[in-house]
């Protein structure tokens, strides 16, 4: 038996997971498979900011396109740390595609003009 | 003097989405008015994702929530003028602002929605004993000068109060590379969502202590350490249960409180929450003025903060078309719940009636009831509810036609 609070949404159910991988507790179908992911495979979304090249005092939002395995969170913020942007730079622009050979890019998420 | 039909104070969630809607009604002559040099309000610095559940089914960052409605703002026209600050308002809806360009510049408007956001509680609105060095700072001020600027203000941080954004700087600032040694909670219980605590200190091994507070700030020009001490029933410092944290900074996460200044200068009616009492159409006390978002009653998530605002320019759009006379009743609420918000139901009553309230604790297992006079006009069972998660409940119309005495909301026994 496990227990966790699901963190996909703010609603944040307490999961309980039986050793054959049953799932109670949940409110709707995310809550299980995310019970399950955290116990086989932890991901999480990351976000950070990224310098902006021709800009002072101002920093570009970023994140993860999608979740990323757990264990690699300060892998990526290492590596946005180590890049810049040029403005202007929008919503949805890609800073680095498949970022360690995840599948995952890390996208802009703040629109400088 | 200037005319416009719609001025809108404040260009966060609440502002955008009142003006946008209230141009959706066929109101034309909007203006938005904004200190800040972008429109967004406080989304431009939670770069983190979790918003727009409700609104767009699908998790998004602050800044990209955000720009989806400035890109609403932008397609439909509607005038904003950004870096104007508010000076004044006043019962006649005659309005002052200023800024660079035009100096100080008085507008009248036919109606004014107030949607100017809150502001964080500071070290000076609680007393911790000891010293007044630099790095005591409040959360959402290191958040702003981490995600807009790019400064981290500290290595080594205690963190006083367990609210949602003391909570995500805790995760913030340690990805950037600080260590947060503890977040203390003087309360039994977290002020923060569960899955916070989840992934912003379990996540991180963080060490949150329930019933702890500062007891002592050590440091003559920076601070150098504090000291955390467990508190009894009556939050009173227990001797002997003091712990000592070397840091250079002391973030405070302890509450955020409607901005309402400019109400207060025209003597808008409040309620206990702070922010104005209001109609079931976002209108104040005072004719012609609406109000919306966290100025009105502080939200923990935005989408309830933009249908909010949707309300109230909904409310507006119709009082510049055509104002309708109207009785009202009042709501009332038992001792568990802190507040109701709107105050007031207009009647008689033509559209349904959306009522948002906070329990006082948390309460398991119960249901929520209204009533007028006798007759149960909603009723709805509640597994969980806790101080820090908003209730939302919808009255239809229909249950709603003939009331004559005010509704009572109140907590029973399933
Ligand atoms: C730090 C913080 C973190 C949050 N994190 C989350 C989260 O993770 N998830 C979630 O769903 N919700 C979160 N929320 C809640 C939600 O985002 C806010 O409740 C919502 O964005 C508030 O919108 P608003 O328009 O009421 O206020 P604001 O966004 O604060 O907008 C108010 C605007 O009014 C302007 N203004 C004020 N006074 C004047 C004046 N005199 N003249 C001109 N302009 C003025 C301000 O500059 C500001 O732009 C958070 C809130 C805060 C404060
Ligand atoms: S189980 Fe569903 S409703 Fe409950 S927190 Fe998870 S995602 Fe939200």
């Amino acid at each position: 038996m496990k227990e966790m609070v699901c963190i996909v949404c703010p609603r944040g159910c307490h999961l309980t997971v039986d050793d054959n991988m049953n799932v109670t507790g949940n409110s709707c179908p995310r809550g299980a498979k995310y019970a399950i992911s955290e116990l086989t495979h932890p991901t999480r979304m990351v976000t950070s900011t990224v310098r902006i090249s021709n800009r002072d005092n101002m920093v570009a939002s970023v994140k993860t396109s999608e979740a990323i395995d757990k264990s690699k969170m300060f892998d990526v913020i290492k590596a946005v740390n180590k890049m810049s942007v040029k403005a202007p730079c929008h919503v949805g622009d890609i800073l680095i595609k498949n970022i360690f050979d995840t599948g995952v890019d890390i996208l802009i998420t703040k629109d400088v003009e | 003097m200037k005319q416009v039909d719609l001025v809108i104070i404040g260009g966060g969630s609440a502002g955008m989405a009142a003006a946008i809607q209230a141009y959706d009604e066929g109101i034309r002559d909007i203006l938005i008015l904004e200190k800040d040099a972008r429109l967004g309000g406080i989304l431009n610095q939670c770069i983190h994702n979790g918003f727009g559940l409700t609104e767009f089914k699908e998790e998004l960052s602050g800044p990209e929530y955000l720009q989806r409605f400035v890109d609403q703002v932008k397609e439909r026209g509607i005038k904003f003028k950004l870096q104007s600050f508010v000076l004044n308002i006043t019962k006649d809806k005659v309005i002052t602002y200023s800024n660079a360009e035009e100096g100080v510049v008085e507008i009248q408007a036919k109606a004014i929605v107030m949607a100017t956001g809150c502001y964080e509680r500071s070290a000076g609105a609680i007393q911790i004993p000891g010293d007044r060095p630099k790095g005591v700072i409040t959360a959402g001020t290191a958040q702003k000068y981490l995600n807009i600027n790019g400064y981290l203000v500290g290595k080594r941080v205690v963190i006083l109060g367990s609210g949602d954004i003391g909570l995500i700087m805790a995760r913030r600032m340690t990805l950037e590379g600080a260590k947060v040694l503890c977040v203390c909670e003087l309360m039994p219980y977290s002020n923060g969502l569960q899955r916070n605590i989840a992934q912003c200190l379990n996540d991180f091994n963080i060490p949150l202590y329930l019933s702890h507070s500062i007891s002592k700030i050590v440091g003559k020009e920076k601070l150098e350490k504090v000291v955390v001490s467990q508190v009894d029933e009556k939050f009173q410092f227990i001797p002997g249960t003091e712990m000592e944290f070397e840091c250079d900074t002391l973030m405070l996460s302890i509450g955020l409180i409607p901005y309402v200044s400019l109400l207060n200068n025209i003597d808008c009616p409040t309620s206990s929450t702070r922010g104005a009492i209001v109609y079931d159409n976002m209108e104040t006390m005072i004719d012609g003025i609406f109000a919306c978002g966290n100025c009105l009653h502080v939200h923990d998530v935005v989408d309830f903060v933009t249908i909010e605002g949707r309300n109230a320019g909904h409310g507006a759009a119709q009082y510049i078309k055509e104002k309708e006379e109207h009785g009202s009743l009042k709501i009332e609420v038992d001792p568990n719940l802190a507040y109701v918000v709107p105050q007031f139901v207009r009647t008689p009553v033509k559209e349904d009636l959306t009522l948002k309230f906070r329990v006082r604790k948390e309460i398991r297992d119960k249901k929520v009831v209204v009533r007028h006079k006798d007759e149960v006009v909603f009723s709805q069972v509640k597994l969980v509810m806790i101080p820090s998660e908003m209730v939302i409940l919808t009255i239809k119309k229909e249950k709603l036609q003939d009331i004559t005495e005010p509704l009572k909301v109140s907590v029973e026994d399933r």
